[in-house]
């Protein structure tokens, strides 16, 4: 059921090298791509129904068009911040096909006529960014990058820079901002990063993932593409996938694979254990209970009709050892820790959330606490900036009203109702939480 | 008072005029000074911005927005392990908790002998490999009790 077209040649060493890639097929499509005029392409990715990558699923080819008809500089942003717990598939894609990532960046700077792009990595990932430094450094050295590329009169540079750790550099407009040199908080739209973005300059974001796709648009055309998914997520999509699995790793499906297929593919739940939930889409989806997984479709259209997200493609599989309301402790101070803190509602909403489900967990919970866990995550939604905002608040909600016995248990008795008087040595409550 | 090194400050230098806009040096030269001091304090910070010619305002609070900027010493071996929703589901804070209490030290604290600091980091991307940790740069994945003790004994 794996259907694997961008990774097609991830298990071979070599296609790390640009020898190697080129052996695979690689850097012939750029070939065919310059010589094309851009509209072109744009057309090509547009009639290709290709959405964003990164989480918000966003149409590319709609994202391009944004951008004014005039002759002023913009740039190509690739973003390279994967950041959402339980996504890993960028990463993949970087340690094992450089390469890719940067033909398909050439390509789609030529699209949008950008003469200069970045590739905007989390300062975590200092391996892959080692690797595509190198890539960069040997693409240019092949005539892939730089002045007059191929003779085709097109020229363009490609930069990398390393983040310093922090979640919201993956939202465009904070990925912006850090770009520029200044803390990663994102900037209000209107003006979209197409019109002014970069030191105000016109600039088009893109997931790793999504102008890796746009080299096969071109290559294979856009029925070919749309030959996988559905008709409103056409394509295949990398599912990094975790939790209590036998086998979790990333999978290249078709959109639309059904949720209980992905888990059988990651080699089902471990001996003896039953599902309990599953988070769809990175830690900002709303939860699915084990009912709702046995009917999730996985593209952008049926998860949102079951209220979640496909968001980043990051399943995590919850099994029924787990503690739920320990998972939301752990969700609720991730987002305390990564809100920016410039709107209110956010700043302080993320710490509330934070504070009273761990209040909850360390037995000090009262019966209203679950109530207003609701209520100040209600409080959050859509009256911010960025959507980190509301990426805490939908997981929270979910969490609540899914599995409330759970909450309701842990605030009457002072235990998890799954692993009852847990504490975890060497680490205080405090710590734990923290 | 902190110096940059002289390839330090030719690394800043170069840095200062790489992008469009100095500014996006601070990143960088954060990095390298960190390299070089092992955390950010007032004096790098001083001496960046004298180096830079950029406010000292706007390095501060470049340095104190960004995690990986260490706000106060860490160990030789700055082991970060992900706490995060797959890491602590299989068990990523237990191993935390025991490699405190073997080592004798707080959370965020350096040991006596400078070789080691532990903290909690949020999710590195190994969710697949859960549990894992980060020792300086390098990823140690797949972990469990006996691979850590391993781990950590074979470290200078």
């Amino acid at each position: 059921m794996e259907v694997k077209i961008l990774t097609e040649h991830y298990d071979k060493d070599e296609y790390v090298t640009l020898k190697g890639y080129q052996k695979n097929g690689g850097y012939e499509i750029i070939k065919k791509a310059l010589k094309m005029k851009p509209e072109e392409i744009i057309q090509l990715v547009k009639d290709s129904g290709l959405r964003g990558r990164g989480g918000a699923g966003f149409p590319t080819g709609m994202k391009w068009s944004f951008l004014p008809k005039n002759n002023e500089p913009r740039y190509l942003l690739c973003n390279a911040d994967e950041g959402e717990p339980g996504t890993y598939k960028d990463r993949l894609m970087m340690e094992r096909a450089p390469h890719q990532l940067i033909e398909g960046m050439v390509i789609s700077a030529h699209a949008v006529q950008s003469k200069k792009s970045y590739i905007y990595i989390r300062g975590e990932y200092t391996y892959p960014y080692k690797v595509v430094e190198k890539a960069i450094r040997e693409a240019y050295d092949a005539g892939f990058l730089g002045k007059n590329i191929l003779g085709t009169g097109f020229d363009h540079d490609m930069d990398i820079y390393r983040g310093a750790g922090a979640y919201i550099c993956g939202e465009e407009t904070g990925m912006i901002s850090s770009l520029e040199g200044l803390k990663g908080q994102p900037k209000l739209k209107p003006p979209f990063p197409a019109v002014q973005g970069y030191l105000r300059k016109p600039t088009i974001v893109n997931n790793v993932e999504t102008l890796a796709c746009v080299t096969y648009i071109v290559k294979d055309g856009p029925q070919v593409f749309r030959k996988n998914g559905t008709e409103k997520s056409p394509g295949t999509k990398l599912f990094s996938i975790s939790g209590d699995l036998q086998k979790p790793g990333n999978y290249e499906v078709a959109l639309g694979i059904s949720l209980m297929d992905m888990i059988q593919m990651a080699g089902g739940l471990k001996p003896g254990r039953k599902l309990k939930a599953v988070i769809p889409g990175g830690s900002s989806a709303p939860v699915l209970t084990a009912e709702e997984a046995q009917k999730a479709k996985m593209d952008f259209d049926s998860l949102a009709a079951m209220g979640t997200m496909l968001g980043s493609g990051a399943v995590i599989v919850i099994d029924d050892s787990q503690c739920m309301v320990d998972i939301l402790s752990v969700i609720m101070s991730f987002y305390h820790h990564e809100s920016c803190g410039q709107c209110t509602p956010c700043r302080e909403g993320t710490g509330w959330l934070d504070k009273v489900v761990r209040g909850i967990v360390s037995g000090q919970g009262r019966v209203q606490d679950i109530d207003l866990i609701e209520t100040v995550a209600k409080n959050m939604m859509g009256r911010t900036i960025c959507a980190l905002s509301d990426a805490a608040a939908m997981p929270a909600i979910s969490f609540v009203t899914k599995f409330r016995d759970e909450f309701e248990f842990f605030v009457r008795e002072k235990k998890s109702k799954v692993k009852g008087d847990y504490k975890i040595k060497g680490l205080s409550d405090a710590q734990v939480h923290h | 008072m902190f110096q940059l090194s002289k390839e330090g400050l030719s690394f800043v230098k170069k840095e200062l005029t790489r992008y469009e806009d100095k500014r996006s040096a601070v990143i960088p030269a954060l990095y390298r000074a960190q390299e070089e001091h092992g955390w950010i304090n007032d004096d790098v910070i001083e001496h960046l911005a004298q180096v830079m010619e950029i406010p000292e305002a706007h390095i501060f609070e470049v340095a104190t927005f960004y995690t990986m900027f260490n706000k106060q010493p860490v160990g030789k071996n700055h082991v970060q392990v992900c706490c995060n929703i797959s890491c602590a589901m299989a068990g990523g804070r237990e191993l935390l908790g025991s490699m405190l209490e073997k080592n004798h030290v707080g959370l965020d604290e350096v040991t006596k002998d400078g070789k080691f600091s532990f903290s909690k980091v949020e999710c590195l991307g190994s969710c697949g490999t859960a549990p894992m940790m980060q020792v300086n740069d390098d990823y140690y994945e797949n972990l469990d009790q006996k691979k850590v003790d391993e781990i950590l004994r074979g470290l200078k």
